[in-house]
């Protein structure tokens, strides 16, 4: 599939980039032709946003060819790259929220033409334009930090189509849209499709956008091991794919036939958010809790662990109602929550592995003069660490020098380590890797069989139907489904979400 | 320029700010008659030179991301060293080539904070806050720590221009220095930088986020080195005309005034993330600042509370929009 | 990037650089000046001159710890010391018998650390409850506070203590001059706190990350209030040593210390953007500073140049800190590398 065609915008051969002893690319072949959208899947770390970085000039490849529309480029940097038309559309999008929006997509083209001075008609011209490409209607003055996500993604998208983009490259571009937004990035897509615009979308999750695509690559651990039309895979195939084996997880045990009521959530409700919720949750059992990115899951989530204020209902646990609003009183109340975004809400990256373990614990091994008692604290943190088996080879390094999964681990021990009642967990897998995931899968079993309550918050349906009991499904802040693990399917699931 | 009555119109702190003053205003001629006059007008302009040509500089390196508190120092360094070079090789130096010198001792100044901040990459507080005491130190030491007020005469016949002056009927006394053309250059020029030219609006861009600003391949360090060269350069103007209206080079002046002078940009909207300020908001807050140095008495309130007020003043001014913000934020959780 | 297999070496710390530039400062001095600068006169006015603005800089440095800063130091100090004069200078007279005299001085000083209380829970409440920027609220707050100081003595000083006000800061303690143990005492103190209770810990996690420390169950706003009530109630201290060693109170005394003190926790290695800040290391600092400072007096250096080395002791150490060396190099050998 790699033979140089004159239709081809970019061409890459043979691509390996090495980092100091690792090999991220090992002799990737690439081709996008023109007007053509490409879905470029992975794990994290199989290659693709080093890919991505060689195609954008940001890194240069250690071996291999590389041409734009037919010219060899020896020396690929970030300016010829986006001379040529390449553009990169980031997940944060790389916009100025203070801006305006045709200040934001007009910047770089007046950045590129050189000028001294800032043409503000011209910019305005040049932005509306691009708006009228996309073929939508938003006010040219209005400030991007007052904007939903996927307008902020337009104006993104109308940024690089001002800079004459041919080639977008959209990074995770449909995580944080919902249903109705991204089939309109979808008509979008087509357009400048029709227009001679190549894309290529780079993802982890690809069902949503393999309709408008025409051809499939697949990178693991830096190889290239699948491609093909885009008509002949489907959501199975390409996890196969990308994980490099058929996902046969266990299934969780079932919840013992007396489990008591662990946590009851009567009629909560937050403006905007979510609805009248109400559930149960056994003890030992584990609840999946899915919708798509806005469907209130994540809301619904700190909510439950009192990061939100709700405005109407009741949490209980064991009976006894948990105030609301209030993470403090949260975890008195033993209610425990791995937030999905590590980096920034779960750990502290710059401290060490054990004090990002200890700080759930402070209180307990205080002694009555208001000491620490360090050794008791350390070491209760090391054997937590050892029992989730997290791999680092000294526990008083930052916590940043850990893999993705061990991290998680390392957030997990910390609830664990205050044996808490119930645990939420929003996206426990989220940017690990596969055979972490497995393990982080397993913990959870392991925990439920323990008699903790979890409520798994997640859009990966493999993980749902591997770990939970019972999966709930939430559309516009309200729980429109119920599904029991056992009989679920990923069809079923699937066509639930969608429904 | 967004139109005036924009939908945030009324939750801007230029609004607030502009109600402030409006209500000190009334209150102030309700007591005093005497207040809505000529001569106060002249008299708080007079005040607003300085700290505007400042407020300006400060509001600049605000909207970049950054805080500079080293200002002060570099204008005091700036107006004292010109006048001493002056007295020293030519007294009758013209007072237009006084103020160049004084404008590049400024700027060179700055550029050694531009060089700290953008080259090595440190944190802008910090440099300032080290180069605040080297520049002051500096000064004290190697070039003087008298108060100089034999000034070369071509500055005082600057501080003795005026566009306008007379007596009211009620018979007090107005002017209105040509300083004060000073610091409507100042303005325009900046206007015209931050709003007509791509090195203004990647100032607001820089400030608005660092790492867009590298992706899209602004000059990030050639912009934050202009900026705090700029703002040097205005610290030597108005250090400067601080000298010729006082006609008195004192090196211990100014120095000190540096926290005020952000108060009133703060004030003024400018928020200390990056991003955000407008000249009509800083000019607005030196404004009140000023007011409320010279005209706390005519309310009724002692001069002595004047600090209250002003310390007051930026609690509920920014506490406000602050407050206002994180219920905005626990709503949408 | 970290390098876990390296093992923790005290002399990578940044506190050990410090050690050696306070080693250096004092033995530079000593060979230039040996006879005066190692004189037990001057060995002891520098122990009675640094405590004061010293304590202000641990009061920086524990708000600093949370990535906060608080202007209103000076603010406080001079207010509480002015509280604490005017209660002495009212219900205290010099010719008052002695025990009576130190009961009101008791008071006084009560009252000093109420009034630091006090407005430390007001900054922490303008931060915590309305969220304000540290740096806004307590720029404002020490307007506040200086301004009631003026607003009480009319900008005047305050004068005419009983005898044993003069105690805290002229006297000696077994030979120890009093300001110098007031300050020893705090240090370790504070030194305990940070690293050795929960507190402590808390605030250093909060400083590293505080969207963390939300989700890890950190009671945030408690802890503010804490850290900005005990910043509060050292900066009293401190005034209380400044009233004692000036025998008076105004309410612009010490103006110079505001900057010095935030100067001096950065120099001793504390992160200003919170996570990171060691006592040890804000003391190596004060001792580099006082060591550098009556080292030049002796050597008939101007008191402005003082000003003039502490800001470039400061820029220096930040360039070798944040490796500001090794990215001036990259800069120029690869001038078009974007990060």
């Amino acid at each position: 599939m790699s033979d140089v065609s004159p239709d081809a915008f970019i061409d890459l051969a043979g691509i390996t980039k090495r980092y100091a002893g690792v090999t991220a690319l090992d002799g990737v072949d690439f081709t996008v032709n023109h007007g053509e959208a490409v879905c470029l899947a992975g794990e994290n770390g199989s290659g693709k946003s080093t890919l991505i970085k060689i195609i954008s000039g940001v890194e240069q490849a250690t071996e291999g060819t590389i041409r734009i529309g037919g010219d060899a480029q020896p020396v690929l940097n970030p300016r010829i790259s986006a001379a040529a038309g390449v553009m990169v559309i980031f997940q944060d999008f790389s916009l100025f929220p203070n801006l305006t929006i045709y200040e934001n997509i007009a910047f770089s083209t007046q950045l590129t033409g050189g000028k001294r001075l800032f043409e503000r008609g011209k910019a305005r011209k040049v932005a509306q334009e691009a708006l009228d490409r996309v073929g939508v209607k938003i006010d040219l003055d209005a400030r991007v930090e007052d904007l939903p996500v996927a307008h902020k993604q337009l104006v993104a998208i109308c940024r690089a189509l001002a800079s004459k983009a041919r080639l977008i490259i959209m990074d995770e571009p449909t995580t944080a849209l919902t249903e109705k937004e991204v089939s309109a990035l979808l008509g979008i897509i087509r357009r400048l499709k029709e227009d001679g615009v190549a894309v290529i979308f780079v993802s982890h999750k690809l069902a949503e956008v393999l309709e408008v695509s025409e051809k499939v690559v697949v990178l693991r651990n830096g190889k290239k091991v699948a491609e093909g039309p885009a008509s002949e895979f489907d959501t199975k195939s390409l996890t196969r794919h990308m994980t490099g084996r058929d996902v046969a997880e266990a299934r969780p045990s079932p919840v013992i036939a007396d489990a008591q009521t662990l946590m009851s959530v009567r009629d909560l409700s937050k403006d905007g958010s979510f609805d009248n919720i109400n559930f149960e949750l056994m003890s030992g059992e584990v609840l999946g809790i899915t919708g798509l990115l806005g469907s209130g899951r994540t809301s619904l989530a700190k909510a439950l662990f009192g990061l939100i204020a709700p405005d109407q209902g009741t949490i209980t646990v064991d009976g006894n109602p948990v105030p609301i609003g209030d993470p403090v009183a949260a975890s008195h109340a033993r209610i425990g929550y791995v937030p999905e975004d590590r980096l920034t809400e779960g750990l502290f990256l710059s401290q060490s592995i054990v004090r990002n373990v200890a700080i759930g614990r402070l209180d307990e091994h205080t002694s009555s003069a208001g000491f620490l008692n360090m050794g008791g604290l350390v070491a209760e943190a090391a054997d937590w660490l050892k029992r989730l088996k997290v791999k680092a080879p000294d526990i008083e390094a930052p916590v940043q020098s850990l893999s993705g999964g061990n991290q998680q681990r390392v957030a997990l021990a910390r609830w664990l380590s205050r044996t808490p009642r119930v645990l939420i967990l929003n996206g426990p897998s989220v940017g690990v890797d596969v055979g972490s995931k497995a393990d982080i899968h397993d913990i959870i079993r392991e925990l439920a069989n323990e008699g903790i309550g979890i409520i798994v918050i997640s859009d990966d349906l493999p993980e749902l139907l591997a770990t939970c009991h019972r999966i709930l499904v939430m559309r516009e802040g309200k729980i429109t489904d119920e599904l029991a693990g056992g009989v679920a399917t990923e069809e079923k699931l699937a066509h639930s979400l969608a429904s | 320029m967004s139109s005036l009555f924009s939908k945030d119109f009324w939750t801007r702190n230029e609004t607030l700010v502009a109600g402030v003053i409006v209500l000190f205003c009334i209150i102030a001629t309700l007591s005093d008659p005497q207040f809505l006059s000529v001569t106060t007008l002249s008299d708080l302009l007079r005040a607003s030179i300085v700290i505007g040509i400042l407020a300006v500089g400060a509001m600049l390196v605000l909207v970049s991301g950054g805080i500079d508190v080293s200002f002060t120092a570099i204008a005091v360094f700036a107006m004292y060293s010109a006048s001493v070079l002056a007295l020293a090789i030519w007294p009758d130096m013209p007072w237009p080539l006084i103020f160049a010198i004084s404008i590049c001792v400024g700027a060179a100044l700055g550029a050694i904070n531009g060089v700290f901040i953008a080259v090595f990459g440190l944190p802008t507080l910090i440099v300032t806050l080290g180069t605040l005491s080297m520049f002051r130190g500096f000064l004290l030491t190697f070039i003087g720590s008298q108060r100089i007020s034999a000034l070369p005469p071509e500055m005082r016949d600057f501080s003795r221009g005026v566009i306008a002056r007379g007596t009211t009927e009620a018979g007090s006394f107005y002017s209105f220095p040509w300083a004060l053309v000073a610091l409507i250059a100042v303005i325009l020029l900046t206007w015209f930088i931050l709003h007509k030219t791509m090195l203004g609006r990647s100032i607001y861009a820089i400030g608005g986020s660092l790492e867009s600003a590298r992706r899209l391949g602004i000059n990030v360090k050639g912009t934050q080195f202009f900026v705090y060269v700029y703002v040097g350069a205005l610290a030597g103007l108005a250090g400067i005309i601080h000298g010729s209206v006082g006609r008195m080079a004192d090196p211990f002046s100014l120095v000190g005034l540096e926290l005020s002078v952000i108060a009133a940009v703060v004030l003024g909207g400018a928020r200390l993330i990056g991003g955000y300020g407008t000249l009509t908001g800083t000019l607005l807050g030196v404004a009140l600042i000023v007011i409320v140095q010279n005209s706390l008495i005519v309310v009724g309130i002692p001069t002595t509370w004047q600090s209250v007020t002003i310390g007051l003043l930026i609690l509920i001014g920014t506490g406000v929009p602050a407050y206002r913000a994180k219920r905005a934020a626990a709503r949408a959780g | 990037m970290t390098t876990p297999n390296q093992k923790k070496d005290f002399t990578r710390a940044p506190e050990f650089r410090l050690l050696i530039i306070a080693i250096a400062v004092f033995a530079f001095m000593a060979v230039l000046s040996p006879d005066r600068f190692l004189s037990p006169q001057n060995l002891t006015s520098m122990a009675f001159q640094f405590p004061e603005f010293a304590i202000l800089a641990l009061a920086m440095t524990i708000t600093m710890m949370t990535g906060g800063i608080d202007l209103s130091v000076v603010g406080v100090s001079n207010l509480s010391a002015v509280i604490a004069a005017i209660i002495l200078t009212q219900f205290a007279d010099p010719t008052m018998a002695a025990g009576q005299s130190l009961m009101w001085l008791g008071l006084a000083m009560v009252a000093a650390l109420c009034i630091g209380a006090i407005a430390g829970l007001i900054n922490g409440s303008l931060i915590a409850f309305f969220g304000l920027p540290p740096i806004l609220a307590t720029l404002g707050s020490g307007l506040v506070f200086t301004g009631f100081a003026i607003a009480m003595t009319g900008g005047s000083a305050v004068m005419g203590f009983p005898e044993a006000a003069a105690w805290i800061g002229n006297e000696r303690l077994l030979g120890i001059p009093v300001p110098l143990i007031v300050f020893a005492v705090l240090a370790f103190g504070l030194h305990l706190l940070l690293t050795r209770t929960a507190f402590g810990l808390r605030v250093t996690m909060f400083g590293a990350n505080p969207l963390a420390a939300l989700y890890a169950a950190v009671d945030i706003n408690r802890m503010l209030l804490k850290v900005y009530v005990i910043a509060g109630m050292l900066a009293s201290v401190a005034g209380l040593v400044i009233m004692s060693r000036a025998n008076s109170a105004k309410a612009d005394y010490g103006s110079s210390y505001l900057l010095l003190a935030v100067l001096i926790a950065v120099l001793g290695g504390v992160n200003p953007y919170g996570g990171y800040g060691r006592v040890v290391g804000v003391v190596l600092a004060v001792l580099s500073m006082q060591f550098l400072s009556s080292g030049l007096n002796m050597l008939q250096v101007s008191n402005f140049a003082r000003e003039l080395i502490w800001g470039a002791l400061l820029i220096f150490v930040m360039v070798i800190n944040t490796n500001g060396l090794a990215v001036f190099r990259a800069a120029l050998s690869k001038p078009t590398k974007s990060s």
